[in-house]
Parts: structure tokens; C-alpha cells; sequence
């Protein structure tokens, strides 16, 4: 990759990381305006990253970027003044122009032209706010344009251009430097250096000035030069040179040779720039500058920026990297596996050095991949931040007020796992805002707030994660939903569905229930979408809802996509893998506990609840018969919404770490398989997705008719 | 001995903007990403040159020049300040404050070069 390539990837990989920081300060602002008190730095903090965004996207060319970050910025800084003070509505502008500068990061990122209005909207929205910055913005723009436009234009005219250029013009320049211009780490030597350059030059010094050594102060000026210039430059040129030191020196740059414009022009300069008085008082009283804005910010560490003045160590590195070491750690798991397997086959674990040995190693190997695994562990933060602004935006379309809070948001979860929960999360929060929540009237009515309240947690529990989108709206509409769910022969007719079954419809392919198809979440997909997709990361979606009360949406999510701890079993002589989290307990059933049911069904009481059995080598054809009681070991599985299953095996192996081999990639999905793995010998396994097996064998059984069951025999 | 630079700025694209840019140009180039980072690197890497960005956390691009001019081995030393275009009140304090002069981002490369040989020795 190019330099310039790099740079340019590294500013949007920083331009991400100051959008988020410009999030977070927005919602501290928020904060700020319902307690009354905004930080003074949080607010120079949101204005130094759009600060930032600006700077490096006018290196890159991004003109519509820059132009926006610009209009922002001046609000922005407006606030940072203390001439704007941030209520609710600024801040709501201002966190949409936060999500466009994200649009526009993103386009640019993609190089590609953000259409539409919104753009031009919030500039003049913005303008409104900030007041003075529509014709800030413009008359920059003006006066820029004007700089350069007003002395060039008339030499670089073709025909002046030519008579012009070997003209040579003489330049007497008087130049009496003070001593704030040595003390600004400038120097009449350097001056004297860049004339050098544009032409020939005479230099003489009067040195009358000049005190006794004794009464001289080094640091003070005496000298008064004067230059002669022969150039071939125009004067603006000459003056060019004495740019840094304009105001820390008298100086006088006249033309002998009078083009009588440019001379003039330097006598008006001359005038407009009083030296001698900031001179004065910048050789006297060298402390008389003003004070460093942000000498407070430098003591504390204690707000949350501070947090960037003790920041942990990082590095950052390339996630093709880590990605082959978790690759490489995953076969070295499986070689550990492997290793121990021969050593077994020859005999030799029974010796004791050996075993010790074996045993540490195996243990360093799975030390060494869950700190691989825990670098690609994220906190779901920026996920939720991002889940602000598709509640925002859903609330704006949609007409209603909505409240969005999160819980936990320092969860950690796999990079893979956050990246690809954007889609669904994202369907899931435009439903809640769109379905979820009653309009404002309703709730009114409901005696309710007004505003609707969107929540988004995560958690860990029990080696997963649980992420949880709950609104407090009006619950599902349960006989609608089934009315739909019948019209469209999803379920028959005289169905006796229990009400979780009939919430978890609204996953089912093919169902919507928007009367109209609204362009919020009826985005030509459904729920069911929301479903496949947590299913391909190893999650499960879960619905419960209350009537007036509310709806929440659960997602079940494995901690990693590379290893699982896992029980081998084996299956017909097959050998495969379940996960461990879907095991609740393990049992070999008396002849006593189980009940037939039909022909094909056959149930287990465990401690006097029934449990339907699935037979693992049926479901996957392994045997065309179910086994005999006395051979059976039986693995109790339960999902997340609290459903149990028994799932028969020939045979417990072991219980292991196996590492993830997907078969999507290179196979396909095989209903009741979640993937597949290498095991010790070599040979390779299915790895079970329990839930989907059950599915897979026909419809579940219902517990309660179980129950009933259970009374009548 | 090359010339050594120590560039402060708080943004990441900024830094190795200066730093390749620098780099390339011959400089011997250390990087801070704030003002007190950069105050803290002084004393060590000794510059012939510094160039500081305006707005930073911790401390910003005033607060390093009257750093620097406060210390007696560095008052001397050639400060230069990055400023945005619109930015011309910054360029007078930044001015007021002791900088040397400064560079407006973004920066042209050849310019940035000439600027930083004009006003070292």
C-alpha cells in the first residue's frame, strides 16, 4: 500500500473513532442539558472532533465533508463561546448532523457523492442555530477566493505575464526588529537567507544603536538593517519573507523600480499593522500573552476526557493478523488433541510425568486461545451508539417521541459477532419504534409519557451473550397477529396456539403485520430475516411481550465464533458434538421413565416433568429405528424460551473444546448442524445445533399437553 | 546530523501526514499526540523544530509555546503552529504567544519543507 494509501486508511479508521467520541460527548451534552450543568471541556472535546474530521478531510480532498464538518463546527463553536447554550432542540440537530457526518465519513470512504437534501437541510438548520455562520461560512469562502483572485490576476495575464518576467525590480527594504522577534524563535538571518534566494541582495547594518556591553541585554534588539533587493519578484513575494514576523519588526519594503501599485499597497500595510505596540508589550512583559485556553483541562484527569490523559497501552494491529493466530491456535488446539489421542493409543498415559506434561499443555493451549480470543473481543458500545441513531431516525419518520437507553454497554463481544448484529439489531429497533410503540395520542390515552422508551442491554450469562431490545409500547397485538398469521395459511385455522407461539410468529417467513407497508421497518424484509441471521451466528431470538405493558426482543449470542466447549458423543457410530451450553444434565433412563406416545414419539419424565425424546441417529438417518431403551443416554437440552428436549445418543465420549470449522462456506446449512470440527484422531464431527434438530424432527411438543398427558395415564 | 522535528498534533491522520511528509524531506521526526506529550518529549529528543496543532486535549498548542518559552534552553527554539485556514485570529495569538509561524492545514508538502528549512539554521 501507498504512503498516501495508509494515511488515508488510517484517517478513517480515526475519523470512526472520533465520530464515536463525538457521540458520546453529544450524549454527555445531553446529560449536561437535563442536569442543568454542561462541561465546558465535553463540549471543546465534540468540537475538536469535528475539528479533527475537517482537518484531515481537506487533506484528502473531500470538499462536501469539509464544507458540512465546517458549518458544524461553527455551531459548535458558537456553543464552546458560551454564546449558544444547548437545549433540547439544538442537541437534537446537532446529534443528526453528527449522523450525517458519519454519512458523509462513510461516502467518502467509499467514494462515492451523498445525495438527497439532507445535507443542505441541516447546514441551514445549523445556520439557524449558530446564527453566524451562514455568512461566516460564505464570506471565508468570499474572502479566500478574493485573496487570491485580487493580486495575481492582473500579472498572470498572459500578455503581462510575458512583458513582466524579466523585468527586475529593485526593493529597498528597511527592516528594525524588536526584540519579540528573536524571542518567537525568529531571526533576521533567516529573513536574509529566503531573500538570498529571490534575488541578488545588499545588506547593510546600522549598529549605532548598539549599547555598551554592559548595559546590554542579549535578549533585546538593536540592529536596524537595510536590504537591497534586485528580483525578478513581484513584491508580494518580498513581502512573503517578512510574513512570520509582520508586527515584531518596523518594516518598510519599497519598490524603486515603481510598478507604483505594489509600492502603495505596502505603505497601506505598513499602516494597518501598528508595530510598535504589541511589540512593546511583547519585549516588556513576555507573560502578557493570554492564557493557554485549556490550562484547567491539563490538572484534572477526573471528567471523562481526562480518561484520555491515563489512556491503557494499546497497538493496533491488523485483523488479518489476529485472525490467523486465532486460525493457528485453533490447530494447535486440535493438535493438543491429537497428540494426547497417540499417546493414549500407545499406551503411555498412564505414566505420570507424561500425563502432568500433557495435562499443562493442554491447559496452556486453551490459556493462550481465550487471550487470543479476547483480543477480538469489542465492547457492543458503538453497536448501541449506532442503534441511537437508527431510533432517532425511526421516531422522526414515524411521528413519535422515543426515549433511547441502553444497559451494559461494556460488554464485550466478538468483533464478527458485533459486525453482523448491525443488520439485525438495526431491523429489530426500527420494529420496536415502528410497532412497538403506540403514537403519542394512544399513549396519552394509556396513561403513559408521552415519550416511548426504547432499551438496549446486553449482558453475559452463562457463556453467552444476552442482548436484549425491550420497548414499553403497547405490547403484540396477539389477535392480530394470528388473524394475519391465518390469512396467509402460516397457521391453521382451529389452532390452539399458546401466546409465546403466537409472539413468535412474527419471525415466521412471510409475515408482516403493517396494514400498509410502512418505509420504516417494512423494508421488503421480515422478522424472519432478523431470525436467519442471528441463527448463522449461533444465536437464538427470543420474543415476549406483555399487552399495554411492552415487547422485548432477547438475543442469545455464543461469546466467540471460534471454539465451543463441546460433549462428544457418539450417534450410530458417528461421532458428534453438542454444545455444552445447551446441556442441562445428562441421564440414563430406567425403562420405568419412559412413556410412548403415539408411534413415533416417545417421552421421559425427569423428576416429573415429560420431555419428548429425539432420537439424534434418526433425525440425522443414521438408523431408521429408534434404540432400545437400556442402550440410550440422553442428553436434556433446553432453549432459551424455557422448551426442553431429550436428545438420545448410543454412547458419551468426552467433553471437550472444539474448534469451529463452518460448513456454510464450503457445504451449505444442514438443518440441526451448526458446523463441524477436527477431532483428535483426525476425523471430523457435526457439531449439533440442539434447537434446530428439534425443529427439525416435526413440531415440538407442547409441555402442557405433556401434562395433561401425564393425568390421564 | 539531520534536522530533528518534534510535530505535535492530536489527530492520528495529521501525525503521519508530518511524519511522512518529514520523514521524506530528511527531518528526523518525533511524534506527540498532545501538548503535554509533546512538553514531556522535549527535554529528550532536544529538537531544531517544533510544530504544534492549536486544539488538543490535555494541553493545546498555547500552552507548548509558553512552555517552551519559559524554559530557558528552548526560548529560542523555532515553534511553528498548524492552523486551519479560517483561522486567521489564531494565527495572531498563536503569534502573540511566541510561534515562530505557522503552516496551514492542510499542508502542502513542499511548502511545509520550505517553511521549516527557512527558519532553521
Amino acid at each position: 500500500m501507498s504512503a498516501s494509501a495508509e494515511i488515508r486508511q488510517t484517517f478513517f479508521q480515526e475519523c470512526d473513532e472520533l465520530l464515536e467520541a463525538l457521540d458520546d460527548g453529544l450524549y454527555e451534552i445531553d446529560q449536561g442539558v437535563a442536569d442543568g450543568e454542561v462541561d465546558a471541556e465535553t463540549v471543546n472535546a465534540v468540537f475538536r472532533s469535528v475539528h479533527s474530521i475537517k482537518g484531515g478531510a481537506a487533506a484528502f480532498g473531500l470538499d462536501d465533508l469539509v464544507h458540512f464538518a465546517h458549518q458544524f463546527e461553527t455551531v459548535l463553536d458558537v456553543m464552546r463561546d458560551g454564546q449558544l447554550v444547548p437545549n433540547e432542540d439544538v442537541m437534537k440537530v446537532c446529534h443528526r448532523a453528527a449522523d450525517h457526518l458519519s454519512d458523509l465519513v462513510a461516502a467518502g470512504r467509499d467514494e462515492r457523492v451523498l445525495e438527497g437534501s439532507t445535507g443542505a437541510d441541516l447546514i441551514k438548520k445549523l445556520s439557524e442555530i449558530g446564527g453566524r455562520e451562514a455568512t461566516t461560512g460564505s464570506s471565508e469562502q468570499q474572502s479566500v477566493d478574493a485573496g487570491v483572485s485580487f493580486q495575481p490576476l492582473g500579472l498572470s495575464l498572459p500578455m503581462d505575464f510575458t512583458f513582466e518576467e524579466p523585468a527586475e525590480n529593485d526593493f529597498s527594504i528597511q527592516l528594525i526588529p524588536s526584540a519579540s522577534l528573536y524571542s518567537s524563535g525568529n531571526d533576521v538571518s533567516f529573513l536574509l537567507r529566503e531573500l538570498i534566494e529571490l534575488g541578488e541582495v545588499k545588506v547593510s547594518v546600522d549598529t549605532s544603536e548598539l549599547p555598551d556591553f554592559d548595559e546590554m541585554d542579549c535578549s533585546d534588539a538593536y540592529f536596524k538593517w537595510s536590504i537591497d533587493l534586485r528580483t525578478t519578484e513581484a513584491a508580494s513575494s518580498v513581502r512573503d519573507v517578512f510574513e512570520f514576523v509582520d508586527g515584531m519588526c518596523e518594516l518598510d519594503v519599497t519598490s524603486r523600480e515603481p510598478s507604483a501599485k505594489p509600492s502603495g499597497e505596502t505603505e497601506e500595510e505598513d499602516d494597518d499593522g501598528p508595530p510598535a505596540l504589541p511589540l512593546l508589550n511583547g519585549a516588556s512583559e513576555p507573560d502578557a500573552v493570554e492564557p493557554p485556553r485549556q490550562q484547567s483541562g491539563r490538572s484534572e484527569g477526573k471528567d471523562k476526557t481526562g480518561a484520555q490523559s491515563g489512556p491503557k497501552a494499546t497497538v493496533r494491529v491488523n485483523l488479518d493478523l489476529v485472525d490467523r493466530l486465532i486460525n493457528m491456535v485453533g490447530e494447535l488446539v486440535i493438535n493438543q488433541a491429537v497428540l494426547t489421542q497417540c499417546i493414549d493409543d500407545a499406551g503411555l498415559l498412564d505414566r505420570g510425568d507424561l500425563a502432568t506434561s500433557l495435562a499443562e499443555f493442554k491447559n496452556l493451549a486453551r490459556d493462550i486461545q481465550e487471550s487470543v480470543m479476547a483480543i477480538r473481543a469489542q465492547s457492543v458500545k458503538p453497536l448501541f451508539q449506532r442503534m441511537a441513531r437508527i431510533v432517532r431516525e425511526a421516531a422522526e419518520l414515524s411521528g413519535k417521541d422515543a426515549d433511547f437507553q441502553t444497559e451494559e454497554e461494556t460488554t464485550e463481544v466478538d468483533k464478527t459477532i458485533i459486525e453482523r448484529l448491525v443488520d439485525p439489531l438495526t431491523h429489530m429497533i426500527r420494529n420496536a419504534v415502528d410497532h412497538g410503540l403506540e403514537s403519542r395520542d394512544d399513549r396519552i390515552a394509556a396513561g403513559k409519557p408521552d415519550q416511548g422508551t426504547i432499551m438496549l442491554s446486553a449482558a453475559h450469562r452463562s457463556g453467552r451473550v444476552l442482548i436484549e431490545v425491550s420497548d414499553d409500547g403497547a405490547g403484540i397485538n396477539r389477535p392480530k397477529v394470528l388473524k394475519i398469521a391465518t390469512e396467509k395459511g402460516l397457521v391453521s385455522p382451529d389452532a390452539q396456539l399458546k401466546d409465546s407461539e403466537i409472539d413468535n410468529l412474527l419471525f415466521m417467513p412471510g409475515f408482516s403485520t403493517a396494514d400498509k407497508v410502512s418505509n420504516l421497518s417494512g423494508r421488503g424484509v421480515g422478522m424472519d430475516v432478523v431470525k436467519s441471521a442471528i441463527q448463522k451466528l449461533g444465536g437464538r431470538v427470543n420474543i415476549q411481550s406483555t399487552p399495554g405493558k411492552g415487547t422485548t426482543m432477547s438475543i442469545s449470542l455464543p461469546l466467540t465464533l471460534a471454539v465451543l466447549d463441546g460433549m462428544v458423543v457418539d450417534v450410530a457410530g458417528q461421532t458428534m458434538v453438542v454444545p455444552i451450553t445447551a446441556i442441562v444434565e445428562t441421564l440414563r433412563p430406567k425403562a420405568g421413565d419412559i412413556h410412548r406416545l403415539g408411534a413415533e414419539t416417545s417421552v421421559v419424565s425427569v423428576r416429573n416433568n415429560l420431555v419428548p425424546i429425539i432420537d439424534l441417529g434418526v433425525v440425522f438417518g443414521h438408523r431408521s429405528q429408534p434404540m432400545a431403551i437400556s442402550d440410550m443416554v440422553l442428553l436434556l437440552v433446553e432453549s432459551d424460551n424455557g422448551t426442553s428436549w431429550a436428545l438420545a445418543v448410543d454412547q458419551i465420549f468426552d467433553q471437550r473444546q472444539v474448534v469451529i470449522k463452518g460448513l456454510e462456506t464450503n457445504y451449505g446449512h444442514v438443518p440441526g448442524v451448526a458446523a463441524a470440527t477436527i477431532l483428535g484422531d483426525g476425523n471430523i464431527a457435526l457439531i449439533i445445533d440442539p434447537e434446530e434438530t428439534a425443529h427439525r424432527n416435526g413440531p415440538v411438543i407442547d409441555q402442557r399437553d405433556l401434562a395433561l398427558f401425564d393425568e390421564v395415564s | 546530523m539531520s534536522t530533528k522535528v518534534l510535530a505535535i498534533d492530536d489527530s492520528r491522520t495529521i501525525r503521519e501526514m508530518l511524519k511522512h511528509t518529514l520523514s521524506s524531506g530528511g527531518f528526523d521526526v518525533l511524534l506527540a499526540e498532545d501538548g503535554l506529550d509533546g512538553v514531556e518529549k522535549l527535554e529528550n529528543f532536544n529538537p531544531d523544530l517544533v510544530i504544534t496543532d492549536i486544539n488538543m486535549p490535555r494541553m493545546d498548542g498555547f500552552g507548548v509555546i509558553e512552555a517552551i518559552r519559559r524554559t530557558e534552553k528552548f526560548n529560542g527554539l523555532p515553534i511553528l503552529v498548524l492552523t486551519t485556514e479560517s483561522a486567521q485570529e489564531l494565527k495572531e495569538r498563536a503569534k502573540k504567544s511566541g510561534a515562530t509561524g505557522w503552516i496551514v492545514k492542510p499542508f502542502d508538502d513542499e511548502k511545509l519543507i520550505g517553511t521549516i528549512r527557512r527558519i532553521t539554521v
